[in-house]
């Protein structure tokens, strides 16, 4: 490069430092300042009549309880049916599975599972859950729906952290006449635990996040859904509804700032428990 | 006794199997159900039709979605441009320059900012950039550079924490034995580390772009969705996602179908960017470790 023939080395290094520094910061303060607008513009709108009340004039008034009961309960649903399959192919992928093709299918099928847009998910939802499962739009449909995107992730970050844990730890297991699937039950799963609990929380904040893969498959009721066949409208979607409909700027404003509020305390939660977790683990 | 345990044992073996195959069972269904969908549309209009037509007038049964693909590439690729050379200088600057503290912070809030929903940006671009490129720039504000530049804030987060990581594996031998010859830690960055970490970084890419071509909402919120080709980056665009989501409320008969075609659309786009970028990861692979870097 003839750059770096006419600037000497030294001062090549000094001017790169800067613009290193200069981008951390400017990434850093673009993603701060973007949510903290959302927060700041949001938190009039907070009080526990918004939080605990009901819409009234399709969300131009009144609160969003339903939205945030219809985002948890498709979330938890999600994570209850994607947890035991991503794990459990994670297991198979690194403790049983030794023929090479099929270790290779499987992740080029989560790999491209992964890249498939939302929408192409919601559309599926549609088609398979909603009219041919004759599942209809409801809390149910949108979870199965969410739980089908979060797997890629659950699956491979449990398969990283299961093929993480030292071989000494199965060694020792199988040495005192355990079976295999005991030595994983009660020593490399309790072990693994940490990683698989972040690649859950992972998994479920994509669920909770997600408007377009649930809004042709978990309906738009803006009643508070009490049954899984009930349907429902998660968070992101009020939000998308109040504001291209230009409902309310104010209520969308509270809505966003829930929705941020909720992903934070989640990721944050997480990362306390499975510090702590680690924490107990290696200490003893 | 033994007996029961080995089938207890075989039978959970089988079991983890079955999850293990549940994801390529459930993209075959996926694939099966879009391509079942779509099948009405095609036969009636033509792949071809399809993809080269100009014009989607679904009222007039016009389904050509040539416009919302250049729509889906213009915004995916003016994101990158932008977002690329930020992020890589930021991953840089954690897995490199930034003092150990300084990392342990930034690490989880960029992580932490990954999850934040896409529709909230979405919306903040809505209140925010629109208005910002209509003063500016004229126009109504919704335009392609509006959605560009959503992208490129959304795709941030996740090309910067995976390309620090794939930066941060590099083993420490090659940042010491380049330190030792005397180089400086910018040449060390730009002649050793980033061409060993590059296959990683092409994967960081390749993540934020498909989270880009995949983006629905917050793409829908700002771009305009003008069924046309974009003249210049402010005229407004739709794009392929868009497409879907803008219409499936209300469209029945062919016109729903051809909502599936642009989705079978959608994924021959995104098998071949996977195909790309396989080529691609293979290739630098082999020049970092031993080939004629």
């Amino acid at each position: 490069m003839g750059f770096s023939k006419i600037i000497p080395p030294k001062i090549a290094q000094k001017i790169m430092n800067g613009v290193f520094i200069a981008s951390g910061i400017v990434t850093l303060l673009i993603l701060v300042l973007i949510l903290g607008y959302i927060l700041v513009k949001g938190l009039p709108a907070f009080n526990l009549e918004f939080i605990f009340g009901n819409p009234i004039d399709s969300g131009k008034e009144g609160g969003i309880f339903p939205m945030i009961v219809s985002s948890l309960y498709v979330t938890l649903i999600a994570g209850l049916i994607a947890t035991p399959f991503g794990v459990g192919a994670g297991v198979y992928m690194v403790e049983y599975a030794n023929n090479n093709r099929i270790v290779r299918l499987i992740r080029f099928g989560a790999e491209t599972l992964a890249s498939i847009p939302s929408i192409v998910f919601g559309l599926f939802g549609l088609a398979f859950f909603v009219v041919f499962l004759h599942l209809g739009w409801s809390i149910l449909s949108g979870g199965l729906v969410l739980a089908i995107m979060a797997l890629p992730t659950i699956f491979q970050v449990s398969e990283v952290t299961i093929s993480s844990i030292p071989n000494s730890y199965r060694e020792g297991s199988l040495g005192l006449g355990a079976t295999k699937w005991q030595t994983i039950y009660k020593v490399v799963l309790p072990a693994a635990i940490p990683g698989i609990v972040t690649g859950v929380i992972l998994g479920m904040t994509r669920a909770i996040s997600e408007a377009a893969a649930v809004m042709f498959s978990v309906g738009a009721s803006i009643q508070t859904p009490i049954s899984i066949f009930d349907p429902g409208r998660p968070l992101p979607l009020h939000l998308y509804m109040l504001a291209t409909e230009g409902i309310s700027l104010e209520k969308a404003f509270g809505t966003a700032a829930v929705l941020v509020i909720l992903v934070l305390i989640i990721t944050i939660v997480t990362n306390l428990v499975v510090d702590r977790y680690q924490r107990k683990i290696m200490g003893k | 006794m033994q007996k029961k345990k080995k089938l207890v044992e075989y039978l959970i073996e089988k079991g983890l199997f079955i999850t293990a195959i549940f994801s390529i069972v459930i993209i075959l269904i996926i694939f099966i159900f879009i391509i079942n969908e779509g099948i009405p549309a095609i036969s009636e209009y033509g792949f071809l039709n399809f993809i080269f037509g100009m014009t989607w007038a679904p009222s007039d049964s016009q389904f050509g979605v040539f416009p919302m693909i250049i729509g889906s590439i213009c915004v995916t690729l003016l994101s990158l441009l932008m977002a690329v050379p930020l992020s890589l200088l930021c991953a840089i600057f954690m897995a490199e320059v930034a003092p150990d503290s300084v990392r342990k912070v930034l690490k989880p809030v960029i992580e932490t900012l990954s999850g934040i929903p896409s529709v909230v940006y979405g919306f903040f671009g809505l209140i925010v950039i629109v208005p910002l490129i209509r003063e500016q720039f004229g126009g109504t504000g919704f335009s392609m550079f509006t959605a560009s530049l959503i992208l490129t804030v959304m795709v941030l987060p996740t090309i910067i924490s995976v390309s620090q990581d794939a930066i941060r594996s590099v083993p420490s031998e090659y940042r010491e034995a380049s330190l030792g010859l005397g180089a400086t830690n910018w040449q060390t960055i730009k002649n050793i580390i980033f061409p060993a970490a590059l296959p990683g970084i092409i994967t960081a890419i390749i993540l934020g772009m498909g989270r880009a071509i995949g983006e629905t909402l917050a793409v829908i919120m700002v771009a305009g969705n003008v069924p046309l080709i974009p003249g210049s980056i402010f005229d407004p665009l739709r794009t392929l996602t868009s497409n879907i989501a803008l219409e499936m409320g209300y469209a029945t008969g062919i016109h729903y179908s051809a909502l599936f075609t642009t989705a079978i659309v959608l994924f021959i786009i995104i098998i071949v960017l996977l195909l790309v970028a396989h080529y691609f990861q293979k290739k630098y692979s082999m020049d970092a470790y031993g080939g004629h870097a």
